[in-house]
């Protein structure tokens, strides 16, 4: 813990209006110093673009629901189970899975900053990152849900992880009822990432 | 610190706000952002997000999530002695001679797990407090949690922590535990007696309660 003066205020100074010609700025001088390569910027925007989302994680959940020694893989080292299906890398390295059930709802924030499990999910939407959800979803969860829809009844019991380490949740949602003959590909369709974040439920209707 | 970033449990801050199908990225150039904050060494992590907690509040509050990570991305860059302000004005590199790459900002692994470190000081079941403590460097532990009494549930294993992590001290390796508060622990009669919250805490931000 450092005993010093954060000494800050007069190094920074308010962003231009115009951010964009900034972050050109920028990058063109740390290509020049050789600390970055545009290539791999271009890659970087490209995996979390159209790669990485969470049709990872509907793919994950919808395998849990229809394969239980899956789903005790996945409870017992998400990490490793997540991984079985390809999906691993930055802020995925160690996961955990929370599962919902008719007594217990699960929602994930980061209350200091951003933290999300980009491997299954993606990067974070913007409500996610904003300062209502992060500050209220600790104090009143209730509330919260109830903005996203979801009434919860008393007797179930809400739990909130912040996520105040490098531990990653993802949420295991309840299978609707009425989905028993679906396929895993049909389930994974119904899966969102709100569910996954544990601001809603899967319903029949999907997202 | 105790900053503007630490808001579990502050109020009125309104609705949350909803976008349908939003994009990954609402602008080309937070795009590139996110990726040069990827990319560009900038320390560790654990500096990184001590980067965006040295905003000004008033900044941090006005500005977009990407303006953030831009800020920030200019500010670390030149608080770590990889280039000056005076460069990033010019948007080129200073004539010459050109700046060494200071030792703690090249890349390193970026697992935070640890293969050893200090023996757990808590197990599962004990009854803890997290301490009251008020760094003001980064630390992980919330305002909200300090002073208050909770249960340990899980031992995660050991990681770095982060408070000296981040300002390069080292990485003192130590068990860190998901720990339970009951909602009402943390809020008073006004939280619903069924709700918890988890947190999950290292050795050093705990006490035996």
């Amino acid at each position: 813990m450092r005993a010093q003066e954060p000494a800050h205020h007069h190094e920074h100074q308010a962003v231009p209006s115009d951010p964009a010609l900034r972050v050109k700025a920028l990058e063109s001088l740390l290509v020049e110093k050789g600390l970055v390569d545009p290539a791999a910027l271009d890659a970087l925007i490209d995996t979390y673009e159209n790669k990485v989302g969470p049709r990872n994680g509907a793919r994950v959940v919808a395998r849990a629901w229809v394969d239980p020694a899956y789903k005790q893989r996945l409870l017992a080292n998400a990490s490793r189970a997540i991984g079985e299906l390809g999906y691993q890398g930055m802020q995925g390295e160690q996961m955990l899975v929370l599962e919902n059930t008719p007594k217990v709802h699960n929602l994930v924030v980061c209350t200091l900053c951003s933290c999300y499990p980009w491997p299954v999910l993606g990067l974070p939407p913007a409500w996610y990152k904003s300062a209502p959800y992060r500050s209220r979803s600790v104090i009143d969860p209730r509330g919260v849900l109830r903005e996203f829809g979801l009434q919860l009844p008393d007797d179930i019991e809400v739990r909130v992880w912040d996520s105040t380490a490098e531990l990653r949740y993802l949420v295991l949602p309840e299978r609707p009822a009425g989905s028993e003959k679906m396929t895993e590909e049909e389930l994974a369709a119904l899966i969102t990432r709100d569910a996954m974040i544990g601001v809603s439920r899967v319903t029949l209707a999907g997202g | 610190m105790n900053g503007i970033h630490d808001m579990g449990g502050m109020q009125d801050m309104g609705p949350i706000r909803y976008e349908k199908n939003e994009p990954v990225f609402h602008q080309p150039w937070e795009g590139r952002v996110f990726a040069l904050n990827v990319a560009a060494p900038q320390g560790n992590l654990d500096n990184q997000r001590y980067g965006i907690e040295l905003l000004p509040p008033a900044e941090y509050l006005r500005m977009s999530y990407y303006e953030k990570w831009l800020a920030r991305l200019e500010g670390t860059l030149v608080r770590l002695g990889v280039v000056t302000r005076h460069e990033i004005e010019d948007g080129k590199a200073a004539p010459d001679p050109p700046l060494p790459i200071p030792v703690q900002v090249q890349p390193r692994a970026v697992t935070f797990r640890r293969d050893a470190g200090a023996a757990p000081r808590f197990e599962v079941k004990h009854r803890v407090r997290a301490r009251n403590i008020n760094p003001v460097g980064h630390t992980r532990l919330p305002r909200y949690a300090r002073g208050k009494v909770g249960v340990i549930v899980r031992d995660h294993g050991v990681f770095v922590f982060p408070d000296t992590n981040a300002a390069f001290e080292g990485e003192k390796p130590q068990h860190v535990y998901s720990v339970r508060f009951a909602a009402r622990e943390l809020w008073g009669e006004q939280a619903s007696p069924r709700d918890a919250v988890y947190l999950d805490m290292w050795d050093d931000y705990l006490e035996r309660a």
